[in-house]
């Protein structure tokens, strides 16, 4: 079984999580979420229902992808675990042990960071998904060979930028992107990645615009895991 | 030379809603300078007071990134495109 951790368990992770946990493929799954279930997140935050408003969603994501599993022959190739935990530079490496991939799903620049050096850190492949307005994006990072997240951009913005919360996000998007995760962590697993590459989806238009990255040699992946050209 | 410049959505408060603009440049900075004189308030969005390009944005000429190449210094052609990617976070 190959383990597979999820970092935010809300509009991107709900579709990530159940798109793996039906793929077939036997998964052992961690998802990893601080925050409660408010009706709000109930339309795009696909694994919850209305009963589990105030639950934690790491919890509340689990117990229903387990029972979608409960059967004897499904319990042998799939698991799922849950941590009620924030991400942080000092939880994460305990949470990345074992793990064959990180999906990122999470919500803040901050998080976003520390999960891209963690997984740096820890060679584990990483896939960055997000989704902001009308704009998605899928990033497939594998450490020491491919751009990571800090090659895009050196860093957080200084401020608060709009979140989710504030900006909005159109609800089909999330599953665009949660789905498109999901398969680009299976073609990680299957030893058949497509990384390099930023693809961003234009909602309204149903665009995809592919962008290449560059490794930046002066990119702190690059003083750990040193490009393979030099 | 005439750069197509892709403006994303965050930033098109400062395009009057534009999500292209044309303007004419040899090279990126060349380009953001003409597209600071176009729409003021814009370049402080993209280069920080060094005149470097901002940690949480980056540029791409004709879908490359232009980080860890030539940066700003990287050369355009008629009929480019260049694209403004700002760092998004959303996930929820
Ligand atoms: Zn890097």
């Amino acid at each position: 079984m190959s383990r597979v951790v999820i970092l935010g368990v809300g509009g991107l992770g709900c579709p990530a999580a159940l798109a793996l946990a039906e793929s077939g493929v036997p998964l052992d799954l961690l998802l990893i979420d601080d925050d409660v279930v408010e009706r709000s997140n109930l339309a795009r935050q696909i694994l919850f229902r209305e009963q589990d408003v105030g639950e934690p969603k790491a919890a509340a994501a689990a117990r229903r992808l387990g029972a979608m599993h409960s059967q004897a022959r499904d319990r042998a190739s799939f698991r799922v675990d849950f941590e009620n935990i924030r991400w942080s530079g000092s939880t994460g490496a305990a949470l990345l042990r074992g793990a064959d991939i990180l999906l990122d799903a999470s919500d803040n620049f901050a998080t976003r960071f520390v999960a891209n050096d963690a997984c740096i850190a820890a060679r584990v492949p990483l896939i960055h998904g997000a989704a902001l307005g009308w704009e998605g994006r899928l990033l497939t990072i594998l450490p020491g060979l491919t751009a990571c997240l800090r090659c895009l951009f050196e860093g957080p913005p200084p401020g608060p930028l709009p979140t989710c919360a504030e900006a909005g996000v159109a609800s089909p998007l999330c599953g665009v992107v949660g789905a498109a995760m999901a398969r680009a962590a299976l073609q990680v697993l299957a030893g058949k990645p497509a990384a390099g590459v930023l693809r961003r989806w234009e909602a309204r238009t149903g665009a995809e615009r592919p962008l290449t990255l560059r490794r930046d040699p002066s990119c702190a992946c690059g003083i750990l895991l040193p490009c393979p050209s030099q | 030379m005439s750069i197509t410049v892709k403006i994303p959505a965050p930033l098109r408060p400062l395009t009057a809603n534009q999500s292209e603009v044309v303007v004419e440049g040899a090279t990126v900075q060349a380009a953001v300078d003409e597209l600071s004189r176009k729409f003021p308030g814009l370049k402080e969005r993209l280069l920080d007071e060094k005149g470097a390009l901002r940690r949480y944005v980056n540029l791409f000429r004709n879908d490359e990134d232009i980080r860890g190449g030539a940066g700003l210094a990287t050369a355009l052609a008629a009929g480019d495109r260049l694209t403004i990617v700002p760092a998004i976070a959303g996930g929820r």
